[in-house]
């Protein structure tokens, strides 16, 4: 998996692509077209499964999906003094729900991309999420007294160095010692989570009160929580615990930062340029093994920042949901597909990480009517379309390949540096 | 790990270096690599006099042996051994550090964990799905392909396996639906990495996104409302039978005897079946044809295509073999061990056998003895909750696996050395 060594007087091999010359073919290719038959093909391919295997109605089922992701809200606006069962007040909690899951994904999605834009696949944001929410939840506990906005402050940037040194190990080690950063980070991901289950069931950080139960950590301060700046203020000052925070403001900060770092500073310019073409970059001048670290700590400081966001505004806790080995169901991996889908691109980011914001509160068991659709079901039927979506995004340059080789589209080589 | 792997690079310079050929004779007892195995030895034996049976209790003793395999160590890394060397100062310090731990363990907590044929027969039933998932891996990468899908394929087999079993009221039957899945997801892997030319991680990854939603759908469809599917449902679910190798009671020694009959008793089919795999596969992949077709694929493609070999086929049948071997490690969870499903049940087992693949540097043998050693660390985690203060421990030693091939992947271990094409899709010109 390491970078063949040059053997002189051989025909050039052709180099594999790069996920950033891919990018580059997808990009020249424009448009939305091919994320979106993608997207569409997925669920279509989704939809049969439903059809073959539950004999549901599709159509009925996504139906009940996106009534369930609160994106009927718009248009239906909810009085301040409706009752949580009508259906526009459900809509609104809904949507807090979306809005939250977007602000963790737009997070995790970003780590994964700005790797990929180096040229690395960082399949390790689940781990950096974990550290992210094991540093937020020791800040949170321990330095009590402090200032609100100074300990939210303080929590958020530990859980982003905490989250940027731990995937920073990968990005040391494929810097150095030319590890590949996929196994690294898988084996980073498995660490991270015994050594975070350990923490909450008999370490240090898990809440006296919950030994012999299910374990979890001691709840964070109050003034260490994001403050939420749109809940429901239910039947007389009854409001629902969950509303939305202000993450999701620190999550389009997130965005634009992504966007402004990679295309209007030095350190973008090199990190596209190694994602490119290493060889290229270096021969120019670039240091390779510093980007590769650099783009490794920041992608890791994105998923750092997600798993705070996720305690500081949303859990206030850990429990083992969030430090489980079965990680695939879980938030950071969903980052992988929202890359995929989103190409990338801070907009692309932004659009994919709505969607499968959606996906993922329109299927949550509360949700569904058990007559349309079986509730236990919905969370596999979204694994299985995002699995999908991975795949068939995976495939595209090919298919984009054929459809345009009528245009004279040519995918890139490692020779010509198409930067 | 030194087993079965081929003898180092000779020194390829035409002319002898006589200087060191002088000096072969009188360095013949201290050669560095010897030195560095005493070491190495010394701080496995500082570990085992302080656990039972023997159980000494002074501090001393283990610091003193396990000091004893660092300074051997260092004299080996200055005599050269460098990769030796560092791993009897490795071994001379978990020694040492392990050793002043138990001894101030108490005695009877020692041997509450520590019972021996316990562990055999635990770390044994532990290995079998690794080891059948990582040679499986292994003959995926050998070809060039890239397997991060092995988790997935090992859940297909884990899930049909059952599903087989309960339709078909058979072992067999199970067994077979199980590896027909496995190599079915695989060869979607294989059409989309090695035809669509897709990267092979992304691939792998989605391969695993479509076994969770696959197994997950199925399952919850068929047994969702009704508490699962379970050997004590009717009818029950067949199982792979145990073999019973209650003779071994008879070998004398008596104590030696008792030791093989309770660790070794009711061994499963699957997991003999996994150990004998292991010499089959060394000899399939480095002492016949295939097994050089194979490797020339993952080493140089274009080179194994000019003198006549099918590379798209041998990388093909290498993916879908490892996807088959893979889901016989799920099978063996389910309706070898378990008897019952439940989603995701495999728990990144797949992952743990592509960190026993690259720890044991993609060879067989190095793959037996790296799948041991995790499947030891994951048999010491229950046998640790037997003492109630020793229970949360066991979730470190489950991160171990994963720490030890992290470190093994940075090179401070012995270097890993991947196929060199592997990852890379190949285009037929």
């Amino acid at each position: 998996m390491t970078e063949a060594p040059h053997e002189t007087g051989q025909e050039p091999e052709p180099q594999p692509l790069g996920f950033a010359a891919r990018f580059h073919v997808w990009q020249r290719a424009g448009g939305l077209a091919v994320p979106i038959l993608t997207t569409i093909f997925a669920f279509f391919v989704g939809g049969l499964v439903v059809l073959a295997i539950s004999h549901k109605n599709p159509l009925g089922t996504y139906r009940e999906i996106f009534d369930g992701t609160g994106l009927n809200w718009f248009g239906s606006f909810c009085s301040s003094s409706g009752t949580a069962t009508s259906i526009p007040c459900t809509a609104t909690t809904n949507l807090q729900q979306t809005l939250i899951q977007f602000t963790v994904l737009v997070l995790t999605g970003l780590a994964v991309a700005f790797a990929f834009r180096c040229g690395m696949f960082n399949i390790g944001g689940q781990g950096q999420y974990i550290v992210g929410t094991v540093a937020a939840v020791w800040l949170g506990t321990s330095l009590s007294g402090l200032p609100a906005p100074i300990h939210v402050l303080l929590c958020i940037a530990g859980a982003t160095l905490a989250g940027a040194l731990w995937a920073g190990i990968a990005g040391f080690l494929k810097a150095t010692v030319g590890a590949h950063e996929v196994i690294t980070t898988i084996m980073l991901n498995y660490i991270a989570v015994w050594v975070a289950t350990y923490l909450i069931n008999g370490g240090p950080l898990q809440d006296p009160a919950s030994v012999g139960a299910a374990p979890i950590s001691k709840q964070i301060d109050p003034g260490a929580q994001l403050p939420v700046i749109w809940d429901q203020d239910l039947n007389g000052g009854i409001h629902l615990p969950q509303g939305l925070h202000m993450g999701v403001f620190i999550a389009l900060g997130a965005l634009v930062l992504y966007w402004a770092v990679l295309n209007r500073t030095t350190l973008g310019y090199s990190v596209r340029a190694v994602g490119f073409n290493p060889e290229a970059a270096r021969y120019g001048g670039i240091s390779v093994s510093r980007n590769y670290f650099l783009a490794m700590a920041i992608s890791g400081a994105f998923a750092g920042l997600a798993g705070s966001m996720d305690i500081l505004g949303w859990v206030f806790r850990l429990d083992t949901t969030y430090t489980s080995s079965t990680g695939y169901s879980q938030i950071a991996f969903i980052g992988i597909a929202v890359a995929l889908l989103g190409r990338n691109t801070a907009v692309g980011v932004f659009l994919a990480a709505l969607l499968f914001a959606a996906l993922k509160t329109g299927t949550s068991t509360r949700n569904l009517d058990p007559n349309v659709f079986r509730p236990d079901l919905a969370n596999n039927l979204t694994q299985l379309i995002q699995g999908l979506i991975v795949l068939f995004v995976g495939a595209d340059v090919l298919i984009l390949y054929l459809w345009t080789k009528g245009k004279k589209l040519r995918l890139p080589t490692r020779e010509r540096s198409p930067i | 790990m030194d087993e079965g792997q081929e003898a180092p690079p000779a020194d390829t310079g035409e002319e002898p270096d006589l200087s060191t050929h002088a000096e072969v004779a009188p360095r013949a007892l201290f050669e560095p690599i010897r030195i560095a195995a005493v070491g190495i030895f010394m701080g496995v034996f500082a570990l085992w006099i302080v656990l039972p049976p023997v159980v000494v209790r002074s501090i001393a003793a283990p610091l003193i042996i396990g000091g004893a395999g660092v300074a051997l160590g260092a004299w080996a890394i200055r005599d050269g051994a460098r990769r030796a060397g560092w791993g009897a100062v490795a071994s001379g310090l978990i020694g040492m550090i392990g050793g002043v731990f138990i001894t101030r363990a108490s005695a009877n907590n020692l041997t509450a964990v520590v019972t021996w044929s316990t562990l055999v027969s635990l770390t044994l039933v532990f290995t079998t799905p690794l080891l059948f998932a990582a040679l499986g891996g292994m003959f995926s990468e050998r070809s060039g392909v890239v397997n991060i899908g092995l988790e997935g394929m090992m859940l297909m087999g884990a899930f049909f396996g059952a599903w087989g079993a309960d339709k078909t009221n058979g072992w067999v039957g199970g067994l077979a639906i199980g590896i027909l899945a496995g190599a079915l997801l695989a060869l979607l892997h294989a059409f989309f990495s090695i035809h669509l030319r897709t990267d092979q991680i992304i691939s792998g990854t989605a391969i695993n996104f479509l076994a969770f939603g696959i197994t997950g759908y199925i399952f919850n469809d068929i047994w969702g409302g009704s508490g699962g599917i379970t050997s004590g449902g009717v009818p029950p679910l067949p199982a792979i039978p145990n073999i019973s190798l209650d003779f071994l009671g008879s070998i004398p020694p008596h104590e030696l005897g008792t030791f093989l009959k309770d660790s070794l008793t009711d061994l499963n089919l699957l997991t003999i079946a996994a150990f004998v795999l292991v010499p089959i596969t060394y000899v399939i992949m480095f002492k016949t044809a295939l097994g050089l077709r194979i490797r020339s694929c993952g080493e140089h493609p274009r080179a194994a295509d000019t003198v006549g070999i099918n590379v798209y086929a041998v990388r093909y049948g290498s993916v879908v073999t490892s996807g088959a071997l893979a889901a016989c490690g799920g099978a063996f969870i389910t309706i070898g061990y378990v008897h019952s499903f439940s989603e995701q049940i495999t728990a990144g087992r797949g992952f743990i056998a592509l960190a026993a693949l690259i720890f044991g540097n993609w060879r067989p043998f190095g793959v037996l003895g790296a799948t041991l050693l995790f499947g030891f660390a994951s048999a010491l985690s229950p046998q640790l909750e037997n003492v109630d203060a020793w229970a949360t421990y066991g979730q470190l030693f489950a991160a171990l696996p994963y720490l030890v091939t992290l470190i093994a992947v940075a090179g401070v271990i012995g270097r890993s050395t991947p196929p060199a094409a592997v990852g890379r899709p190949y285009k037929k010109q």
